[in-house]
């Protein structure tokens, strides 16, 4: 057994674009094991901080440290963005690709990738195009390929964003799963409700920091900034 | 219209009939065109491709320069490479002016600016798409090109017909470079430019209507062999 990628340690972390700082400094730890939900308003920064810990940031400021060199952990954590990118291939394709990046022989990754895509409930699109999805559809296959190399880190943001009740349940279920399979799950929400359900802890951020960090019940219980309590409750802020 | 429907109906007589005159100039029009679109995108998609997934300092200008040079006159490209390969000139012991490989070389110079463009553009656009999914899944960078390439491959494929397209009807450079010489060099746009100076509408309307049936038949069976493509379907 190789030896883990996590605690990850984000130390001091600043982003800014175009003279403005949009995120930190931040600081924290992520340990391993169960979920870990960002929550916030808009522009708050998730995006900005999950993006920066899978590295696709250029920091101005601080580290992300993985407890292995950085060239290894690449292919041992994925991402599923916002809007899922879909590569413009067959479902099948979609979900094999990166087997195929690691070097699997094609017929060998698309026999593993259907396999895999029936856990996900995606098993009859196979031979569709991914573009030609719905929007729930394609978060799926985006999904089924982030987990398609078993990683030990899975981010991902605003993963329900726009998708209807079932479609959510679908992905929360598969979530769940992989979670208990053993994957750190690192995402964003700006749904409370998703984040009650889903979160063993919760990283709540306001104008580019994390300002609470909690287990998720003592969160939810009792919310220690104004700024998140009004967030829980539902309210508006300022 | 008396001479249009002539000229169309000397043209099915000289199709049907294989006339070994137009067998002649309409496969050595097909040979160079296909052999400087061949060229030109063994030149022109690699450059547009790596223009588009590239940062570097002269990029909007060699972007700039590229598309200008889209519009390049073949007359103007027909006589610097004329001036470069004739007997005189600094490529002049090579002997090929009037030979079908200048008309290549002119037509390679003429097209690829318009390959190279078309395909900056078409992955450019792809390169948006999959910019954060392939550093996310820690492609190499031969890996992110060749999926671009590959998932562009039919906007790479319009970009070698706009090439091709271009180059078949072309007549002002390869008439320069090529002389238009009977059983040597003569193709069918230079033929009707001849015949139609010689008052000759009839052939030269029927060489007309085989070089558009040429080119929508280049078209047609390129579309068709692609669409077979099981995993190309959308």
């Amino acid at each position: 057994m190789v030896a883990p990628i996590l605690p990850l340690v984000v130390d001091g972390v600043v982003l800014r674009r175009r003279g403005r700082r949009i995120l930190g400094p931040v600081s924290l730890t992520i340990e391993a094991g169960g979920i870990t939900v960002l929550m916030g308003p808009n522009g708050s920064g998730k995006t900005s901080l999950l993006r920066a810990m899978h590295g696709l940031e250029r920091l101005n400021d601080g580290a992300v440290r993985w407890q292995a060199p950085l060239d290894e952990t690449r292919a041992r954590q994925a991402f599923v963005f916002q809007a899922p990118i879909v590569l413009r291939r067959s479902v099948l394709d979609n979900i094999a690709y990166p087997l195929v990046l690691d070097g699997v022989r094609r017929v060998v990754a698309r026999a593993r990738a259907a396999a895999h895509a029936a856990d996900v409930g995606i098993a009859g699109l196979l031979d569709r195009p991914a573009q030609v999805l719905s929007g729930g559809e394609k978060q799926k296959l985006a999904l089924a390929r982030a987990l398609m190399r078993k990683p030990e880190v899975l981010f991902l943001d605003e993963p329900c964003a726009n998708l209807d009740p079932r479609a959510t349940r679908d992905i929360e279920a598969i979530l769940r799963r992989a979670a208990e399979a053993g994957t750190k799950i690192v995402m964003s929400t700006h749904d409370a409700g998703q984040a009650r359900r889903l979160a063993a802890e919760i990283l709540f951020l306001h104008e580019g920091r994390v300002i609470e960090a909690a287990p998720a019940d003592a969160f939810f219980a009792n919310p220690q900034t104004p700024e998140a309590r009004a967030h829980v409750n539902g309210d508006l802020l300022p | 219209m008396n001479d249009i429907t002539s000229g169309l109906g000397e043209a099915v007589r000289r199709v049907v009939t294989l006339d070994p005159d137009l067998v002649e100039i309409t496969w050595l029009s097909l040979r160079v065109t296909l052999g400087a679109t061949a060229i030109a995108s063994l030149i022109g998609l690699p450059l547009g491709a790596w223009i588009a997934i590239n940062r570097f300092r002269a990029r909007r200008l060699v972007i700039a320069i590229l598309n200008s040079l889209m519009g390049l006159p073949p007359v103007v490209v027909g006589l610097f490479v004329y001036v470069l390969f004739s007997r005189s000139g600094p490529l002049g012991v090579l002997g090929l002016l009037f030979t079908p490989t200048a008309m290549v070389i002119a037509q390679v110079i003429i097209i690829t600016p318009i390959v190279a463009s078309i395909a900056h553009q078409a992955i450019r656009d792809l390169w948006a798409d999959y910019h954060d999914l392939l550093i996310s899944l820690h492609a190499s960078r031969w890996q992110r090109v060749q999926a671009l390439l590959w998932d562009g491959r039919r906007a790479l494929l319009t970009a070698s017909l706009a090439g091709f397209g271009r180059a078949i009807g072309e007549v002002g450079a390869i008439m320069i470079v090529g002389g238009n010489i009977d059983h040597a060099t003569r193709v069918l746009t230079t033929a009707i430019a001849l015949e139609t100076g010689k008052g000759n509408f009839d052939l030269a309307l029927a060489l007309g209507f085989v070089l558009i049936a040429l080119a929508v038949a280049v078209n047609l069976a390129i579309h068709f062999g692609t669409r077979t493509e099981r995993s190309s379907r959308w």
